[in-house]
């Protein structure tokens, strides 16, 4: 039997301390308060005093409350039960569904030898064609949507978790407001997609310290079936409020804050998160497609900042569309040129035409006059708008690239698009 | 053994209660109860307590668990067959851990980081009775392109006697080469390998030269207007996404050097393994083997532990010192120092000194000057020239160069080739801002020509700027020209396509032939009479520039291409 201590020294924030022996860092602790049980974590062992950080927060503890060590670190419980369960942030169901004990794995786990990656190979489709035609997903890539708050980032989310080929979703929701939370849940269920799902929730009135634990909970778990040989999506919203938790728990805990009150190892802790993504050969696959929202639309705010050095390029969401400029898939390129041939053209040439269609839009909007080639870049502009930035269609990628050639089609002469002769030949649509 | 008992853990950092003295920056191994030795390092002693910070998670220590001291500093293993490997930052090979570990980094193993098994061809060239002393050569063994040096280790301080030495044939590194005596007769036994603490510089040489021969590295912009000399330092900082690996992996490639070291310091794994993959499969114009064979990765990627991060660049730099004490020409290509710097920002919170700028060390600045000091080229005392290169990224936090490590780095290099937004935005790649950046080193071309074509480009982007508020109607002719002159420079000299098999690298006589023949066309005065005309003639010359950079060297394409180009630029000359 553990030994129960029940004289706290201290309570600062999250933080409370104990005299305890025996006890190693990173272990786990159940703290009984009046309100109930909670979990804590041991963050600091100095001699004889123990700090522990309370998943449920500070307020209400007593110093009278009893500790009980439990011996081992912070575990989740693994299994193919998990499929189509919310639980939130400690790993306790939060829908109606029994408490999971069986097969537990530790979290925050050592990460993948490089020596064993594998240069990445294979398309995730989404059915989205701002994104498999122009900034392709790719397995095992990491990939944040830097967007500002106020853009439907979560619905994006949503749709790519109902549509995205792959064999199991893992949501790990951070700082949601309620809302959102009922939002994914009901979204899912109504689209059929729960039960490839499984969603690690913790809301904006959770207590802070579960919003650090969803990432790690949610890439354990996928860490595991992804060993099991299945191509796991991680979506995780918002990684600007995990960044948040970080920082008010190392400001509660007096550390040094950097950059904007945040702490020293932001870029460690996000990069340790990001870099589970991995692709194992002759096995499965771990994808990680992130919300960071930028705070004032600021790409240099710490944390889209460090992110962006981290992820493998990013989707900028803007004025509810993927923004074609700003948008980069740095794996792009490893997959599609074993799509269709004309992709990477399409791709390309499109992109061009539309930056073309931009400053023929300054032109008009600053008065000067418009030429024919302008007018016929705006309508190619509007038609580019409407039918390849929807955010809210579901088509394979050979028809958004048909789609593409239609545009090009109804808007220019063959020679004006600056396309190859030879894929002219091929996929240009015969009239009649 | 010396021992200690482990009394209090903060992060990466453990407090242990001494049993006896210790030395600072001892290598200590902390046992768990699972039995597993975790390799940490003496940072602060204090009293009868020392702190250690360990280079492994420390999730699972408890107090009251061992601690064992090594007596020795963090050292690396210096010998042949370190060519070629891919270590981690504590010199552990990778490849081999994951035969025994599996796909993940599993914690308190750690392998030899040279082959004991592997036998190397040893020809003697010291004699019985010489006199030598540390660094002095005893033989030599093949491996990949060169012939090794084994040499008396760096360590021993007196001057010695060869009492015997092996003759030629197949040792294993572990066998006993030979056997030196010192004055008062005690022996040494000598094998091919020996330990070099990596903090201290190896400065086994007679002395060290001013950097002036150039380092080549095949891209027009620094070979021919940012040089780095050879022995030199220079810096590569830019906001994420404008390129800063692809220059370096484009360096690591076609650098004109003996050796490359890339230490991927606290950046995506991914990139290393494009490395991985690709190396082997590429070959060395310069020996014709495959280019692994000349490179050594030493690879502590983002999510490995933060504190083998702060010691990974320096077992880059002690690995390229020890090959340079042969004579070679090194190149160390560190991606990203802030990494490294801010691994030392982590340390020193959790030791918590008074921070300085932005939370970095108050020793930001002297432990970059340190590591950019290794650097150098140096006349050994065989008369020999080798030189360590170093190039260091810099990932400065928004992008903005006023931060603390991007401004200790610029003080101490000796070029800055500075990546910009705009630049990269506009896919104008290498995104290298040609007026922002500087190089102090001398390069292949004629200085009062770059100079020329400099000053060129700025008074281009000068018309440019201010085009863009009086539009093209209200700007004359002539600056419309020089304008144009700038662009079409920069499109075809500047850029550079590192994708392309030609274009990614160009050799220095082709670099001299196509910036003298743009050079006399911007000092030439033309005749286009309007701005349409201008437009339309620069536009076709610099499709047919373009096209003569993607042709091979002396191929009929090229010939006949700079026959196209040379007949456009005659018929407009005036």
């Amino acid at each position: 039997m553990r030994k129960v201590y029940s004289k706290i020294e201290t309570i600062a924030g999250n933080v409370i301390s104990v005299k305890a022996d025996g006890v190693s860092y990173g272990e786990l602790a159940e703290v009984s308060t009046s309100f109930g049980k909670s979990l804590a974590e041991v963050i600091k062992l100095d001699h004889g005093m123990v700090s522990l950080q309370v998943f449920a927060g500070g307020r209400g503890i007593s110093t009278g409350d009893e500790i009980r060590f439990l011996g081992h670190p912070m575990k989740v419980s693994f299994s193919e039960n998990l499929t189509g369960r919310i639980f939130n942030g400690s790993g306790i169901p939060r829908d109606k569904g029994p408490e999971l004990t069986e097969n537990m794995i530790s979290i925050g786990g050592p990460s993948f030898n490089p020596a064993k990656r594998v240069i990445p190979r294979n398309m995730i489709r989404t059915g989205i064609p701002m994104i498999d035609l122009f900034n392709t997903l790719v397995e095992s890539q990491k990939l944040p949507i830097f967007s500002v708050s106020g853009e439907p980032y979560n619905e994006l989310l949503a749709r790519i978790a109902m549509q995205a080929e792959v064999d199991l979703i893992i949501l790990g929701g951070m700082g949601l407001k309620y809302d959102d939370y009922l939002f994914f849940k009901d979204t899912l269920e109504e689209g059929g997609a729960l039960s490839r799902t499984i969603m690690f929730v913790h809301t904006a009135s959770d207590p802070t310290v579960e919003c650090l634990m969803v990432p790690d909970i949610s890439l354990a778990v996928a860490e595991k079936f992804a060993l099991q040989g299945k191509k796991v999506l991680v979506l995780l919203t918002d990684m600007t409020n995990f960044a948040d938790a970080m920082k008010e728990i190392a400001i509660t805990q007096e550390q040094v804050p950097s950059n904007r009150g945040y702490p020293g190892d932001l870029y460690s802790q996000l990069a340790s998160r990001y870099e589970k993504a991995v692709d194992i050969e002759g096995s499965g696959s771990i994808t990680i497609l992130g919300v960071t929202t930028m705070p004032g639309d600021d790409v240099t705010h710490p944390v889209p900042d460090n992110t962006g050095y981290i992820t493998e390029g990013q989707y900028y969401l803007k004025n509810g569309r993927i923004e074609p400029f700003g948008s980069l898939s740095r794996l792009k390129q490893q997959v599609n040129d074993k799509t269709r041939e004309d992709h990477r053209a399409l791709m390309d040439g499109m992109i061009k035409l539309y930056a073309a269609y931009k400053d023929s839009l300054e032109k008009q909007s600053m008065g000067f006059q418009m030429s024919a080639w302008d007018d016929k870049l705006l309508k190619y502009g509007h038609m580019f708008e409407s039918v390849m930035m929807d955010l809210t269609v579901n088509i394979p990628l050979e028809k958004a690239l048909d789609e593409g050639w239609r545009i090009l089609s109804e808007c220019f002469d063959p020679s004006e698009t600056g396309m190859k002769s030879s894929l002219i030949e091929k996929f240009w649509p015969k009239k009649g | 053994m010396k021992q200690g008992k482990v009394v209090g853990i903060n992060g990466n950092m453990v407090t242990v209660a001494l049993e006896s003295s210790v030395i600072m920056n001892e290598v200590g191994y902390i046992i768990t109860d699972e039995g597993k030795r975790l390799k940490s390092e003496v940072i602060r002693v204090m009293g009868d307590e020392a702190q250690l910070q360990v280079f492994e998670i420390t999730k699972g220590i408890s107090i009251g668990d061992g601690c064992e001291f090594s007596g020795d500093l963090l050292a690396v293993e210096l010998g042949p067959g370190l060519l070629g490997q891919v270590y981690d930052g504590l010199q552990n090979p990778l490849p081999e851990l994951a035969e025994q570990a599996g796909y993940f980094l599993e914690r308190g193993i750690y392998i030899d980081p040279l082959n004991r098994s592997r036998r190397w061809e040893f020809t003697p060239t010291a004699h019985e009775g010489d006199k030598v002393e540390k660094a002095d050569v005893l033989g030599t063994v093949p491996e990949g392109p060169f012939k090794h040096a084994i040499m008396v280790p760096f360590n021993m301080l007196d001057s010695y006697t060869v009492k015997s030495i092996k003759p030629a044939g197949s040792y294993l590194i572990t066998d006993t080469i030979a056997v030196v005596t010192d004055a008062r007769g005690n022996e040494y036994n000598l094998t091919m390998s020996f330990q070099w603490p990596v903090k201290r510089a190896i400065t086994c040489y007679e002395e060290r030269l001013k950097p002036v021969e150039p380092m080549l590295t095949k891209t027009r912009v620094i070979d021919t207007f940012l040089p780095v000399a050879k022995g030199g330092t220079y810096c590569i900082p830019g906001p994420f996404g404008a390129g800063k690996t692809v220059l370096q992996q484009t360096t690591s490639k076609y650098a004109d050097v003996d050796v490359v070291i890339v230490a991927a310091c606290g950046e995506r794994a991914g990139e290393v393994v494009e490395t991985l993959k690709e190396f082997p499969e590429l070959t060395d114009p310069k020996t014709g083997k495959s280019l692994m064979e000349r490179t050594i990765i030493i690879c502590n990627t983002s999510s490995m532990p933060v504190a083998s991060r702060e010691a990974s660049v320096y077992t880059a730099v002690t690995l390229a010192e020890y090959y340079r004490q042969m004579g070679l020409d090194v190149l160390l290509l560190a991606d990203s120092t802030s990494r490294w710097a801010q691994a030392m920002r982590e340390m020193s919170g959790r030791l918590e000194e008074i921070p300085g700028e932005e939370a970095f060390p108050a020793y930001l600045e002297s432990s970059i000057a340190g590591f950019y000091e290794r650097a150098g080229i140096v006349r050994l005392r065989s008369g020999k020239k080798g030189s360590v290169t170093i190039g260091g990224t810099v990932s400065p936090a928004g992008g903005n160069f006023e931060e603390p490590v991007t401004q200790a780095t610029l003080k101490v290099v000796g070029a800055f080739h500075g990546l910009s937004r705009e630049r990269s935005d506009a896919r104008k790649y290498p995104a290298i801002h040609p007026i922002d950046s500087w190089s102090k080193y001398k390069g292949i071309m004629d200085e009062k020509k770059t100079g020329e074509a400099y000053s060129l480009l700025k008074r281009g982007y000068e018309v440019e700027a201010m085009m863009k508020v009086v539009g093209e109607e209200g700007t004359s002719l002539a600056d419309y020209l020089i304008y144009l002159e700038g662009d079409f420079l920069d499109a075809v000299y500047f850029q550079q396509n590192s994708f392309d098999a030609v274009d990614a690298a160009v050799a220095p006589e082709r670099q001299e032939l196509v910036f003298n023949k743009i050079h006399s066309l911007l000092k030439s005065k033309l005749k286009l009479n309007d701005k349409t005309e201008a437009r339309s003639w620069f536009n076709s010359l610099r499709q047919k520039f373009l096209d003569w950079n993607y042709s091979e060297w002396e191929s009929d394409d090229y010939v006949k291409l700079e026959k196209e180009i040379d007949a456009q630029i005659a018929g407009m000359k005036a």
